[in-house]
């Protein structure tokens, strides 16, 4: 009864989901980092772009920022993000506008989690940083943001894994990860679905809990001691 | 962001102002140039004439796709929450039954729903529906929708009740048993209405997970919702850019309604009852991270 799963691409198809993961998470740690730094920064319109990008962002449901990328940016305003000209230019297009639109999405998360680490940072270790004669650049960068990021590993470990499952989200614009192949396993194989469910559920629990576990450690680990 | 000065700089001095200005005009130029290329983009591609929005003007637009889509969104909403809630306060209550296996059971079903995406969640519902029931194929995407939102909304919702119910002091328990009260009656008379109280908040944030993950059924199972009825409309239209646009702002809108309401309700509760000891916050700490134990992550995702 298990024989027609060889017939199907099933790690292929995680590993696709695995690395649309792990590039949406590096761009969403940078771009939600600066993110950070605008909404704690001294100068106002920095604070009032970074406010108004993360609510307009955090409240647009991820589905319709992934269509937008791949019918707004790419069909209807030729904003392509691959050589019109490649022989794979649809897939890796679509592959790179959905990391696009999880960046986008994602970012607006690291950015609260960073700002509420930011918070737990003790006001008498800037206000020596000042006294030290460290302007703002140097307060944030030295002294506050790598204590910020190290209380906010639990936070960011969530985020990873809601983004795990949220890359589930580009199967609606076609990029072949582990959702489109179950939706078209389950189809195919329509008297085995509860198997083929099961195949899939077990592969994002092998996917996200061993992440909650080992970051979950490493909070631990780094947290620091007050 | 209080009126008072962050800690992270001091009240700027005339130096430090006349610089701030200056980082002000260049970002603002930043943004201005970037406005301009999407503009201009924009106008290339003629999304910005009048056609195009013309079709927002006319009440046949909002009466035949935008309002019905969105009644939808709303129904899909509404729905998955009034189940979700008592399956999950079900399941958070079971994760703190005395008897172990309850406990665990509990635990493995709570925790296998939070780690798999909703969109799977959905994706086997439909086809479990269309392959062991006979619900027609018009309710059945609905119905499916549905099912995933509950299986993974309970499952955080479970979370939340627990956390609600341990943040309470122990002397309420210990009350409660010196009065002769039952497990059921100290739970449901004394534990419970403070958990959900003070869980008020979290609840209202997870409405707009909720409504945020309609879209999914939208997108991948054709449920006629919102998003939808965006592409109905960019179909008849060719206006892409306008009706994305239009429907993004109403999803901001509701959901921002929603945010801003959860932690109104925070504020107020937390004003009611005294503050919990511990380092005050430094500047207004955002209230979106919730629960974080376990594989599920966090659950306003």
């Amino acid at each position: 009864m298990f024989d027609f799963l060889g017939e199907y691409d099933i790690l292929g198809a995680f590993w696709m989901t695995i690395q649309l993961a792990v590039l949406s998470a590096v761009g969403s740690l940078i771009w939600g980092t600066i993110l950070a730094g605008m909404r704690v920064s001294p100068v106002p319109i920095m604070r009032g772009f970074g406010t108004a990008y993360v609510n307009v962002v955090r409240n647009t449901p991820l589905t319709v920022l992934i269509f937008f990328c791949s019918i707004g940016l790419a069909s209807t305003l030729n904003f392509n993000l691959a050589a019109t000209d490649s022989p794979s230019f649809i897939v890796d297009n679509n592959f790179r506008l959905a990391v696009l639109g999880f960046v986008l999405y994602t970012s607006t998360f690291v950015c609260e989690s960073l700002r509420s680490g930011i918070n737990t940072v003790p006001v008498g270790q800037a206000e020596a940083a000042r006294a030290l004669g460290l302007g703002f650049t140097q307060v944030l960068r030295i002294i506050v943001l790598p204590q910020a990021f190290r209380s906010v590993i639990a936070p960011l470990a969530s985020v990873l894994i809601a983004l795990i499952k949220n890359t589930t989200v580009a199967s609606v614009i076609g990029v072949a990860e582990a959702s489109l192949l179950m939706s078209e396993m389950i189809e195919n194989e329509s008297d085995a679905i509860i198997l083929v469910f099961a195949v899939f559920a077990l592969g994002f629990v092998l996917l996200t809990l061993p992440v909650g576990l080992l970051l979950g450690w490493v909070a631990k680990k780094v947290a620091v001691k007050r | 962001m209080s009126g008072a000065p962050s800690v992270l700089y001091d009240a700027p001095g005339p130096k430090a102002k006349a610089r701030n200005l200056v980082y002000s005009l260049i970002f603002a130029a930043v943004l201005v140039l970037i406005a301009y290329l999407v503009i201009d983009k924009l106008a290339e591609k003629n999304q910005l004439t009048g056609d195009k929005w013309r079709p927002f003007a006319e009440g046949g637009t909002w009466t035949t796709f935008i309002l019905p889509g969105l009644g939808y969104t709303l129904l899909i909403a509404v729905l998955s929450i009034v189940i979700a809630l008592p399956v999950g306060a079900f399941f958070g209550i079971a994760r703190l039954s005395d008897h172990k296996a309850v406990r665990t059971l509990a635990g493995i079903v709570v925790e296998f729903f939070r780690a798999i995406p909703v969109l799977i969640l959905m994706i086997f519902a439909n086809e479990f529906y269309s392959e062991y029931t006979d619900v027609d194929s018009d309710n059945r995407v609905l119905f499916a929708a549905v099912t995933g939102l509950v299986l993974y909304n309970a499952s955080v919702l479970a979370e939340v009740v627990r956390a609600g119910i341990l943040s309470l002091p122990k002397g309420q328990t210990e009350a409660a048993s010196a009065l002769g009260l039952r497990k059921t009656q100290t739970m449901t008379n004394v534990l419970l209405p403070q958990a959900v109280a003070a869980m008020l908040p979290a609840i209202v944030s997870q409405l707009v997970v909720i409504l945020k993950d309609t879209a999914l059924a939208g997108g991948a199972l054709s449920v006629p919702d919102l998003l939808r009825s965006a592409n109905v409309i960019s179909g008849n239209f060719g206006n892409t850019i306008p009706v994305y646009i239009v429907i993004g702002v109403i999803y901001v809108v509701l959901n921002f309604i929603l945010t801003s309401f959860a932690s109104w309700l925070q504020k107020r509760m937390s004003r009611r009852k005294k503050a919990p000891k511990g380092a005050q916050p430094l500047l207004d700490a955002p209230s979106q991270i919730t629960t974080t134990t376990g594989a599920g992550g966090t659950g306003t995702l």
